[in-house]
Parts: C-alpha cells; sequence; structure tokens
C-alpha cells in the first residue's frame, strides 16, 4: 500500500509539474503571438472567450503573477482551456474531448500488442540464447531506429500508393456518420490497420531487448540454477521462474518509457491524419495555436500518468512484497 | 572488440565525415531550383530532385551537419546534466537522492514530445544551438537514473571506503575513484542521448516547429510531406533521408551494445 | 610472558555503540589497542567484527561511545587518518580497479605529505618495484594484500586495523601474509587490531583476543589463556569446533541472523548449552576469571567468585 501512495504522490507532483510548465512557459518565453491571434480575430471573440485566453496566457498585465496564477487553476478545474484558434470558436476541451477516443483506442491497442509480443519474443531470444531467433536481435535494432513518421511514410507509398490495400489517412471513410453499426466500425477498423502496424513494428523491438538481457541475466540466478536442478520443465523454468522475475524490470521501463512511446504515436497520427490528439496538435502547429498546443499536452501527460498508474497496479499484482519504489 | 562494434564505428565515422565535408562536395546548392522538376534518380541527379528541381543528394549531404551537431551537443549537455544529477543523488543519498531522483522521474515521465513542440514553436528563432539545448533539458533524465543506480552499488564497495580511509576527500572520491568506474554507463549513456537527440530534432523539423532556413534530414522529408511526394509517387524524395536516419540510428545502437557487452560480460553472446 | 600495562596504548574505545535501524550491530563495546601488540577480535560472521573495525577507522559514526587516540579525543578526521589505517577483508574489491598500484600507494603519500617513494614501499611488503606499474587485476590475492598492507603504511600510522586480512587468500600464503603483518607490528611499533574467525590463527599471532558474540565482546584475555582454557560457552565452542569453527557454529541451533536479539540478559542465551533461569533476564557482568585480566561475561564465573 505505501507502494502505491508513493507512487500517487509522485504523479500528483509530476502533473503539478506538467501543469506549472504550461503555466509558466508563455510569460517566460518572448513574442506575444497569442495578443497577435486575439488581435487578428478581433471582434469575432466574445468577451468571456477573450477573459479566459488573457487567464490562460497571462496577458492581464495588471495582476501579480500569483494571482495568475491562482486564476488560472480556476480556469483549469472548470475544464476550461480557452478557444482553438484552428477550430475557431470551438473550446479547445471540446476539440480534445472528440479526438482523444481515437488516441485512446489506437495508442491503447497497439502498445499493449507490441509490450506483450516483445515480450513474448524476448523471453524466447534471451533463453535460447544463439538461437536463430537471438541471432535476429541486430536486425531488430535497426527497425527500433526508423522514425516512426518514416516508416508510416513507408507504409503509405506501398500499401496505399503502389498497392492500395488500405486507405492512406483519416479514421473512416469520409461521409459515413459515427455510429454503432458494422460498416461504420469495419471501416476504423481498415484505417487502424497501417497506423497500427506501424507503431507496433517501431516499438516492438525495444522491449525484444530489454526482455531479452534481462532474461540474460536472470538465467544465471542462482534460483533458476535450482529450479534446473530440481528438474523442472524447460517451459515452467522459462516462465514460472525466470521470466516472471526478469519481466518486473521490464514493467517498470515500459510505465518510464511510456512518454516516449506515445511521443512516436502522436508523430503516427500526424502522418496518416488520423483524428487522435497527434493529428490536432499537427493542425495546432501550423496555426501557432497554443491553446490547442497547450491543452493537448495535458490531455496526453495525464492519460502518460493514469496508464502508469495501471502499470503500478500490474507490477504490484506481480510481485506483491514490492514495498520499494520500483 | 566484434564485427558489430566495428561496424558501428565505420558507419558513425563515416556520417562524421559527410558532416565536415558535405557542403564542399556536394554537387549542387541545395536550395537552388532548377528545370529538372520532380526527376527520379539519375546520372546528373543521384537522389532525384524536388518538386522545384532542387538536387536531394546535395540536401541530405549538406543536411547531415546540422544532425551531427544538435546529436553531438546535446549529448555533451544531457551527459554533463545526467552525472551532476545521477552521481550526486547516488553518492550522497537521504533527501537529496529522494529530491534529485524525483526530478529525474517527472522529467522521464512527462511526455516529451508535445512539451518540445510547444516550446520549440514558442521560440522566436529556433536556430540549431538552441534547440539542442532545449532538447537536452529533455535528455538527460534517463542517462541520470541509470548512473544514479550504478554510484549507489559503487558507494558502499570496499575501495570507496579504502579511499576514505586513507583520508581522500568526498569530491575526490567521486571524481577520481567513483566516476572512472562509470565509463562505460556514461559512455553507453552518452550514445543513447545522442539517438534520441537526433531523432527528436529530425522529428521537430519533419513536424515544421524548427527553422526551415538550415537543412537537415528532417527538413528534406517536411518538404517531401508538404508536398505529397507520396501522393505523387517521388519515392526518393523520402527515402534517402530516412534510410540515413535509420543507418546512423543503428551504427549508434551497434556501438552501445558493444560498450553494454564490454561493461556486462554476461551479455556476451555464447560462443558454441 | 609480558604482562599488559608495560605497553602503551594507543587507540582506546570506551563503550562503543552502533545501531543499524532495528539491528544492534555493536553493543557496549570497549578495547584497547597497545603499540607492538596484537590484538585479535574473534568471532562468527555477523557478530559485529567488521563494524567495530569501521568504527575504530571512524569510517562509521558510533551511534555512542567514545574513541581516544594517545588518550585524546581528535577533531580532525584527516589528522586521524594519518594515525589509524584500515586493511579490508576482501583484496579483490579494496583496490580500484581502474587505478594502477603506483596510483594506489602515491595518494596516500601525498594526502599525508610523506617523502617515501612507492618503491620502497612495495619494497617494505616484500613486492618488486615493478609492481607500480600494474592494475590489480594483473596481480593474486596475496600480491594485492601486500599492495592494500602498503597503502596503510604509507601514512606512517600507529595503529593498524586489520579486518580479516587473510580469510579471502589462499590457505598457502595466509602464513606469508601474516608473518609480514607480525614483522612490521615489532619494526614500527604498531598497534594491530586483527579481526577474524578463526581462533586458532588468534592463538597463533595475536598477544591478546577478545571473543565478539552478538555485537558484544564476552570474553578476554591474553590470547594464550583464552584459546587454552576459554571460560565463555560460547569461545569453548568456538574452539572446540575448530578447525572450521564458520561451518560448525553454524550448524548449531538457528544461523546468527535469525537469532532474535535478546533484549535483557545474555545474547548468547538461545544457543547456550549451559543456560540458567536468568540467563535470560539479566545481563551477565565482566567477571574475572583468572589472573593476567582474563574475563568473561558469563553467570557461570559470578557464580564461582560468589
Ligand atoms: N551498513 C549496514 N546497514 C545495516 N546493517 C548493517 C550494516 N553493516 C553491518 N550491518 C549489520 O550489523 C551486523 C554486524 O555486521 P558486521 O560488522 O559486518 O559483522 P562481521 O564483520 O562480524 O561479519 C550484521 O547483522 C549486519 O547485517
Ligand atoms: S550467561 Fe548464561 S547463557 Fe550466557 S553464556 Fe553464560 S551460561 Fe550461557
Ligand atoms: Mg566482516
Amino acid at each position: 500500500m505505501t507502494f502505491l501512495l508513493r507512487r500517487a504522490v509522485f504523479y500528483l507532483v509530476t502533473l503539478w509539474a506538467a501543469i506549472t510548465a504550461n503555466f509558466l512557459l508563455p510569460r517566460l518565453l518572448p513574442g506575444d503571438p497569442v495578443q497577435a491571434m486575439i488581435t487578428k480575430l478581433g471582434g469575432r471573440l466574445n468577451s468571456d472567450a477573450m477573459a479566459s485566453l488573457y487567464i490562460l496566457f497571462g496577458l492581464d498585465d495588471n495582476k501579480s503573477i500569483w494571482q495568475q496564477y491562482v486564476d488560472y487553476w480556476g480556469s483549469l478545474l472548470q475544464g476550461d482551456l480557452g478557444l482553438s484558434f484552428t477550430f475557431f470558436p470551438t473550446p479547445v476541451a471540446d476539440v480534445l474531448s472528440q479526438s482523444l477516443p481515437w488516441t485512446l483506442g489506437l495508442v491503447g491497442v497497439t502498445t499493449v500488442i507490441a509490450f506483450v509480443l516483445g515480450t513474448l519474443l524476448g523471453v524466447y531470444a534471451g533463453w535460447k540464447r544463439g538461437s536463430w531467433m537471438d541471432n535476429l536481435i541486430p536486425m531488430t535494432t535497426f527497425l527500433s531506429s526508423i522514425p516512426y513518421f518514416w516508416l508510416g511514410l513507408i507504409a503509405i507509398s506501398l500499401f496505399s500508393v503502389t498497392w492500395p490495400l488500405f486507405p492512406a489517412s483519416g479514421g473512416y471513410a469520409p461521409g459515413l456518420v459515427p455510429e454503432f453499426s458494422g460498416e461504420f466500425i469495419g471501416s476504423v477498423l481498415e484505417h487502424a490497420v497501417l497506423p497500427g502496424i506501424t507503431i507496433v513494428i517501431s516499438s516492438v523491438a525495444g522491449w525484444i531487448l530489454g526482455m531479452r538481457n534481462m532474461m540474460v541475466t536472470v538465467t544465471a540466478e542462482d534460483y533458476v540454477l535450482v529450479a534446473r536442478a530440481k528438474g523442472l520443465t524447460q517451459k515452467r523454468i522459462m516462465f514460472a521462474y525466470a521470466a516472471r522475475n526478469a519481466v518486473l524490470p521490464s514493467i517498470s521501463g515500459f510505465a518510464l518509457s511510456l512518454g516516449f512511446i506515445v511521443g512516436g504515436a502522436l508523430l503516427v497520427e500526424m502522418v496518416f491524419s488520423y483524428p487522435g490528439l497527434g493529428y490536432v496538435l499537427f493542425q495546432g502547429i501550423g496555426a501557432k495555436d497554443y491553446p490547442l498546443m497547450q491543452g493537448v499536452f495535458l490531455v496526453i501527460t495525464l492519460a502518460v500518468l493514469v496508464a502508469n498508474l495501471l502499470a503500478d497496479i500490474g507490477y504490484l499484482l506481480l510481485d506483491p512484497r514490492t514495498r520499494r519504489e520500483g | 572488440m566484434n564485427f558489430k562494434t566495428k561496424l558501428g564505428l565505420g558507419i558513425l565515422a563515416f556520417f562524421t565525415l559527410i558532416a565536415v565535408i558535405g557542403s564542399w562536395i556536394a554537387p549542387y546548392d541545395p536550395s537552388a531550383m532548377s528545370d529538372d522538376l520532380l526527376s527520379p534518380p539519375s546520372g546528373s541527379h543521384w537522389f532525384g530532385t524536388t518538386m522545384t528541381g532542387q538536387d536531394i543528394f546535395s540536401q541530405v549531404l549538406v543536411g547531415t551537419r546540422g544532425v551531427m551537431v544538435v546529436g553531438l551537443v546535446c549529448g555533451v549537455l544531457a551527459t554533463l546534466l545526467s552525472i551532476l544529477v545521477g552521481v550526486t543523488s547516488g553518492f550522497l543519498g537521504g533527501a537529496a537522492d529522494e529530491a534529485l531522483s524525483m526530478l529525474a522521474n517527472v522529467f522521464l515521465v512527462i511526455p516529451a514530445l508535445p512539451l518540445i513542440i510547444i516550446v520549440a514553436s514558442m521560440l522566436p528563432s529556433a536556430d540549431t544551438v538552441l534547440i539542442a539545448a532545449v532538447i537536452s533539458l529533455t535528455a538527460w533524465a534517463w542517462g541520470a537514473r541509470v548512473l544514479r543506480a550504478q554510484t549507489m552499488s559503487l558507494r558502499r564497495r570496499d575501495f570507496v571506503e579504502a579511499a576514505r580511509a586513507s583520508g581522500e576527500s568526498t569530491w575526490r572520491i567521486i571524481v577520481f575513484e567513483v566516476l572512472p568506474n562509470l565509463m562505460a554507463v556514461i559512455a553507453s549513456g552518452f550514445v543513447g542521448t545522442v539517438i534520441f537527440a537526433v531523432m527528436l530534432q529530425i522529428t521537430l523539423s519533419f513536424v515544421g516547429v524548427i527553422s526551415l532556413s538550415t537543412w537537415n534530414w528532417g527538413t528534406i522529408l517536411f518538404w517531401a510531406q508538404s508536398n505529397q511526394a507520396l501522393g505523387l509517387g517521388a519515392w526518393w524524395w523520402f527515402v534517402p533521408a530516412g534510410l540515413c536516419i535509420a543507418l546512423l540510428g543503428t551504427a549508434l545502437a551497434l556501438i552501445n551494445f558493444g560498450i553494454d557487452e564490454y561493461a556486462n560480460p554476461r551479455l556476451r553472446k555464447v560462443r558454441a | 610472558m609480558n604482562t599488559v600495562p608495560d605497553f602503551e596504548a594507543a587507540l582506546e574505545a570506551k563503550g562503543l555503540v552502533k545501531t543499524y535501524k532495528r539491528v544492534r550491530a555493536v553493543q557496549d563495546v570497549s578495547i584497547v589497542l597497545r603499540r607492538g601488540r596484537v590484538t585479535a577480535l574473534v568471532g562468527e560472521s555477523g557478530s559485529g567484527k567488521s563494524t567495530v573495525a569501521k568504527l575504530l577507522a571512524r569510517l562509521v559514526e558510533p551511534t555512542s561511545g567514545e574513541i581516544l587516540l594517545d588518550g585524546e579525543k581528535v577533531r580532525r578526521v584527516r589528522e586521524y587518518r594519518r594515525k589509524v589505517q584500515m586493511v579490508f577483508q576482501d583484496p579483490f574489491a579494496s583496490l580500484n580497479p581502474v587505478h594502477t598500484i603506483r596510483y594506489h600507494l602515491t595518494r596516500p603519500l601525498k594526502i599525508h605529505k610523506r617523502s617515501e617513494t612507492v618503491e620502497e614501499l612495495l619494497e617494505r611488503v616484500n613486492l618488486p618495484a615493478d609492481f607500480a606499474g600494474r592494475y590489480p587485476h594483473e596481480l593474486s590475492g596475496g600480491q594485492r594484500q601486500r599492495v592494500a598492507i602498503a597503502r596503510a603504511l604509507a601514512a606512517h600510522p600507529e595503529v593498524l586495523l586489520a579486518d580479516e586480512p587473510v580469510s579471502m587468500l589462499d590457505v598457502s600464503i595466509r602464513l606469508g601474509v601474516l608473518n609480514l603483518l607480525l614483522d612490521l607490528k615489532e619494526r614500527l611499533k604498531l598497534a594491530v587490531l586483527y579481526i577474524t574467525h578463526d581462533i586458532a590463527s588468534a592463538r597463533y599471532f595475536a598477544d591478546e583476543t577478545f571473543v565478539m558474540y552478538g555485537g558484544q565482546i564476552v570474553e578476554g584475555g591474553d590470547s594464550e589463556t583464552v584459546t587454552q582454557r576459554p571460560a565463555h560457552p560460547y569461545t569453548q565452542l568456538l574452539i572446540e569446533s575448530a578447525p572450521d569453527p564458520e561451518r560448525s557454529v553454524m550448524a548449531l541451533d538457528a544461523p546468527p541472523e535469525e537469532v532474535t536479539q535478546v533484549s535483557t540478559g545474555c545474547q548468547f542465551a538461545p544457543r547456550c548449552p549451559k543456560v540458567q533461569s536468568r540467563c535470560w533476564t539479566e545481563a551477565p557482568p565482566r567477571t574475572d576469571v583468572d589472573s593476567y585480566g582474563h574475563w568473561a561475561a558469563c553467570w557461570l564465573y559470578v557464580e564461582a567468585a560468589a
């Protein structure tokens, strides 16, 4: 229990740090792009929206920085992230709530697939040192050195342009209305194939390698040697003894590298114009839409922290003795 | 040194050379337009041309320098930061350690890419060195974490105690007794950081938040993407830059394996 | 036989206590090291011997108790280290693998401003001068331990703390290293603390012997007397189980780590073959067993004296 409590405190601190960074950045860095945007939009902003942008970006010079910080938290806690310039006049919160499910679906599913697949392959490669599987390791290094987005470009060029097997962009076929129907779901799955495979291929190599090295270390430990001496079956030792102990660091590694993986996945969304947060962020960049970009950052951070908490619980379930920090 | 490590070092040396001489040996000005619009690779344009007739081979050659400079600067800056934080917190322990490792973990968990995109797009002039500095700020935490763990295990070793018993001061023990034993870890952290920085810089160029006035492999991909090179079937526009990235990344990863295997003999391949 | 007071006290510890979280590693240890004498501290592993050595070397702060060097408390640590040096148990761990032998020996010479050369130091421990350029991994265990001794000597100490200096070495070379220590003790009039789990070697090597159990010293006196006529039941057990004291003592009842510390009374009670009812409740005081300062902390001798 103390373990989870410690972690919870850590996540709260992290969330606080992310929000505070969001608060400080537009105030620290030179230039007033938001002010410029507001001027450009002129009379089209109503006074409420104007007020919330002033609070979020510290445009009201008369207030002390502390007062600004309090107001900022007040806005956030009401779920007010300002108006998006790109999707004017939609509030940022609305844009995000539309795109978040797409990202959670795509990135969540593919990350879990890559983790499970990579871990299993890694267990095998580490157990059978020197086998053909183990010799594939340099290959996977090459794969993991390819940027996510470039792999996405290649996938589009091969499987959408040269051989038009799968759609190159979007989350579902244009003209369809999002609803709970076979046709719509089928279209969603079809559109998810290429981005999904891209994410799995570029992230799986890291898990294989990490797990393989842990297996190599663990199989030399005493309890594995003892289990071998006791004559337990190979498969049983491999999973019940070696893999179980090797997977624990892998899970804490998973939690820590999640932020990194999500970054890559966002890029894949950009390449495939997939209607998730990554694509929204991409559109925001072009328009210098700071309310939108900062909103995306906050939501992604929150999602990563929740995923971390889930990984912690998984860790606890596999190793009930844990009381230390991972 | 095994074959894999040598291969890695060879590729790295090759790209380093290109970074130095690339802009002299480039056959064309990478930004100059010509009448050969969107032509596939040929004798006069080895990697083909862009929509406006720019020579892609020259762009790749000239762009290598930006990539390598950012990698090197970030590698050095972030490694220094990680040594400072990781070794200090591992050696001192106690409250300082709690605070510093919490700091490192916060930096690790926060998704760096969207944060950097925001920072880079807010900077009035996002030139190469500034971007390198910003990337370093997000790249040190992993190394610090690894170094902290290693330092903690070294701190209680007898040779550290023996140095103290000889009368050595704390800072001398950290710098001359502990640090030299961390060289393999530091080297592998450095290489890892370079990979991370190179990828991040290319990514930032690709999404268009870094100034497009200087060439790097990411800018080539940015122009390819924004001009629909895919839809036009102009594979030569994005394949060379991507392959260079993957090659450089693989080379660095191979070097890192070499360092890991040197430091942890268990990982060496069993010889039949 | 020399009587104790002839030798001047160099290092004196009074009532040392060291507690780690809940483990009482050292409880109320008092010990005197005298110039030109070897004092042995004997006990099984986990009894707190290394902690005593580290306390005396001031590598670890005592929870309570005081240490006097030549009758005074020394405030400045560097001054203290000039006079008190330590040799560690494991010569494979106590030399830094990245530094040459020359580096290991030059440092203390520099720190303590001694004018000797590295070659002279090597000669003192009977190693050839060309070892200076080598790295620790190029040396055998015995050679490394000699280097560690040379490093300790570089400061010109008065006191040498040797924590199981030969237990990690091959049996065949142990005697050579021990004789080197004896020789240095004679020539340099060193006060030597010799820590060991092998009580037989204490008899051969030390003038005085203290036996440690569960963080306390349970018996002390002239080495000959303590080893020939052990008084404390624990010492008797140690002698009986020689030559391999570790294994046989461990085989008794529970292993030492799991022996719950007795909060009041004798620490050895759970394993003592002669345990009486009051052993559980009252701590036995130091009691003289016979002449020559031979004493034990055991109720058996309080009875005898009464
Ligand atoms: N740094 C430490 N932290 C916690 N416990 C320790 C530490 N050092 C020693 N101990 C404990 O103190 C006891 C005595 O250890 P030690 O002095 O090393 O014994 P010995 O040298 O006789 O084998 C043991 O129970 C050991 O676990
Ligand atoms: S005091 Fe009692 S328990 Fe302790 S050693 Fe003596 S007889 Fe044994
Ligand atoms: Mg010991």
